[in-house]
């Protein structure tokens, strides 16, 4: 399945580079690593299910990044976890949906088969570097674990590549750190180990959930250079959930927004940019301060994303959205209202709603930064 | 038989700690534990004093010879061969018998004086630092490995494991643990066997490891949700190298000093059995059965003291050195703690 042309470079599909991103022509379907169909993953609290991720479908490509972007609680990082089962037990559950790993459904394999799946063909990093390691044990010891686990490799053969891949990630005198402890390396050094970590059994998709939030402006880009750079020259996937649209714009190919627990727009990340569709994701562009708009009050989306045990029963956005009306209450909005293409979580891109105010028209937002 | 037991035990205690230190110094975790503890003048006090404890309740446990009577002479008792028992009481470094209407002369010098039978004081002691040694240690190695494994076990898993886990010793926990200890130490000695060491280790073993059990539980509570747990999970780590190699040197600096203080704990325990009549019996010598027979020789004018302060002093300083060591020990392993 893996093709060498489809290895193609991670940021060709960034806004900076401009006409790259064609591939979304459709001439050649792109390999599917990894499709989402209606996922969904429930927690049993008081006051009935909360449903943190509620039907998420998503397909990431061999060898692009797909970045998941959304607020704080609105089911992103379960999203990555619920990938890898690793749902917080025993609240947490998956309730139904598939996930298709090269076409078999990661929800069938037993917890063995998932534990063989696990690091070696998909990998997380997570996003606090500063616990993320065992705080008792050498970078050596953990790198060389890594690797025994799937048996890659082991012994000296392993402490040799661990060392090879401490180099790799930009760690100077890797014999030094690797007999050094967690809290002795700063939060950029330990994020570049635990890419390393990550990365040693080369995985085919990595998800990356907020590799760079718990770290200062510099080292963020550094890491975020370090992953694109990494992929390039493993044509892996990447997952990338994150929260900020200066990183979307930076690496990734194609965007899926979420919010309440469902996508409610995805795209291609330089068609997303130019014009987006969902109030809410218009709401996101909205947010961020510009040049363009200099001298103006900076727009914030007002409220907050409700709990999970308490989604709105129709648009989810509803509540807080600028554009809504009688139906948006009550009807649930169709996943791809306009087509599998670009599909939008909204009723104003929905043909067979009628009942729309004249005032509502759909809206365009002058939004690229 | 049990008398050929009783030797090999306290051989076998030292013997697995020596062979675990020497193991574990192998590892660099260790290697650099060493390396602290080693630079610390107190602790190596500790180490030393404790040594020596450890040493006597060696030499104490090597039969050497037979008696005239028929009684399996150790190396200790070969040493003291030279010096007499007297009448009775006499004072330390006293040169007459206490008590006695008319004191007589001793027939030797007896630095920490002699008992009511007239044996020497320093003898007795040194007799006591091999069953403290036995019941500090031995409990702790019953104790241990129940609790540590229980513990785990309940704090990772939750769910069924953990609520039956947790039954069991709540339920072991609501009986009253003087009681629980009399009526385990009875039992075990039904079986035409007389009361000895193992079965005072045994039921104090029994009622201790909840304590123990409930700090591993919680502890890996905690540890479970930790991000390297998650992370080592995400790698694909299965569950019982996360449990041995990743949670378990997490414990470590907690278990190191529960389990000294335990030991130590343990010690004073035995004091406190054989205070009760339950413990230690009184032909076998401990440091109880010394500070039992207190009860008599305080009330008594001129007032006995010196039986029970020795036998107090020598309790005080095997548990202040064990605690100061656990410390010690603790803070060396932990690589959070070294600057």
């Amino acid at each position: 399945m893996p093709s060498a042309t489809l290895s193609t470079r991670a940021y060709e599909a960034s806004p900076n580079v401009g006409q790259a991103s064609l591939p979304v022509t459709h001439i050649k379907m792109p390999d599917v690593l990894l499709q989402l169909e209606d996922l969904k993953t429930y927690f049993t609290v008081e006051g009935g299910p909360a449903r943190a991720v509620d039907g998420v479908s998503f397909t990431v490509e061999q060898g692009k990044t797909l970045a998941i972007v959304g607020e704080s609680g609105c089911g992103k990082s379960m999203t990555g976890l619920s990938i890898l089962q690793l749902v917080p037990e025993p609240a947490g559950y998956i309730d139904g949906g598939k996930v298709l790993f090269e076409g078999k459904d990661l929800l069938d394999s037993t917890w063995e088969q998932m534990r063989e799946i696990r690091g070696k063909d998909i990998a997380m990093i997570f996003q606090e570097p500063m616990t993320s390691l065992n705080p008792v044990r050498t970078i050596g010891w953990q790198l060389v674990e890594a690797m025994e686990v799937h048996g890659t490799a082991r012994g000296a053969e392993a402490r040799k590549r661990a060392m090879d891949s401490l180099d790799r990630v930009g760690l100077s005198g890797p014999d030094v750190v690797m007999r050094q402890y967690p809290h002795e390396l700063s939060g950029g050094m330990r994020q570049r180990v635990m890419i390393a970590m990550a990365l040693s059994n080369r995985p085919k998709l990595l998800i990356a959930d907020e590799p760079t939030t718990a770290l200062d402006v510099t080292v963020q880009a550094q890491i975020l250079a370090l992953i694109r750079e990494l992929q390039q020259e493993t044509g892996m996937s990447v997952l990338l959930i994150t929260h900020d649209l200066g990183i979307v714009a930076e690496v990734s190919d194609s965007v899926a927004v979420m919010y309440a627990g469902q996508v409610v727009e995805s795209a291609s990340t330089l068609d997303l940019f130019k014009s987006p569709m969902h109030p809410y994701t218009q709401g996101l562009f909205a947010s961020i301060p510009s040049r363009s708009r200099r001298g103006q009050d900076l727009l914030t989306l007002d409220g907050i994303v409700p709990p999970a045990t308490a989604w709105p029963s129709g648009c989810r956005f509803e509540p807080r959205c600028r554009h809504a009306w009688g139906t948006c209450k009550s009807v649930a909005p169709k996943a791809a209202p306009k087509g599998a293409d670009r599909p939008v979580r909204c009723h104003l891109y929905d043909p067979d709603i009628a009942d729309r105010p004249s005032t509502s028209a759909a809206p365009t937002a002058e939004v690229l930064p | 038989m049990t008398m050929i037991l009783s030797d090999i035990i306290p051989i076998a205690i030292v013997g697995l700690f020596l062979f675990v230190i020497i193991r574990a110094g192998r590892e660099p975790l260790w290697e650099e534990a060493y390396r602290r503890l080693g630079s610390n003048r107190q602790t190596m006090a500790a180490i030393v004093v404790m040594s020596l404890f450890i040493a006597i309740g060696i030499l104490d446990s090597i039969t050497v010879s037979v008696s005239n009577s028929g009684k399996p002479q150790t190396i200790v008792d070969v040493m003291f061969r030279g010096i007499p028992q007297e009448r009775t009481y006499s004072e330390p470094m006293g040169t007459v018998t206490v008590g006695e209407p008319h004191p007589h002369e001793l027939k030797h010098k007896h630095i920490f004086g002699t008992d009511g039978v007239g044996r020497d004081v320093f003898y007795n002691m040194l007799k006591g630092c091999r069953t403290a040694i036995i019941i500090g240690c031995l409990t702790q190695l019953i104790a241990m490995p129940v609790a540590l494994v229980l513990g785990m076990l309940a704090g990772y898993f939750g769910k069924l494991t953990d609520d039956l886990i947790q039954y069991a010793y709540t339920v072991l926990d609501s009986i009253p643990g003087v009681l629980l200890l009399i009526v385990i130490i009875t039992v075990l000695s039904l079986k035409g066997q007389e009361r000895g060491l193992l079965q005072i280790c045994t039921a104090l073993g029994v009622t201790s490891w909840v304590q123990l059990c409930r700090l591993v539980r919680g502890e890996t509570l905690k540890h479970r949700d930790r991000d390297y747990v998650r992370a080592a999970r995400a790698l694909g780590v299965s569950h019982g190298r996360i449990l041995l190699r990743h949670i378990l040197p997490n414990l470590l600096p907690i278990l190191i000093i529960t389990a000294t203080l335990g030991v130590s704990g343990n010690i004073i325990s035995e004091t406190i059995l054989t205070y009760l009549g339950v413990g230690v019996p009184p032909d076998i010598g401990s440091w109880g059965n010394m500070i039992d027979s207190a009860r008599m020789e305080l009330a008594r004018q001129p007032v006995i003291w010196w039986n029970f302060s020795v036998a107090s002093l020598a309790v005080l300083i095997l548990v202040l050195c064990i605690n100061i060591f656990g410390d010690a020990l603790r803070d060396a392993v932990d690589p959070r703690l070294r600057s």
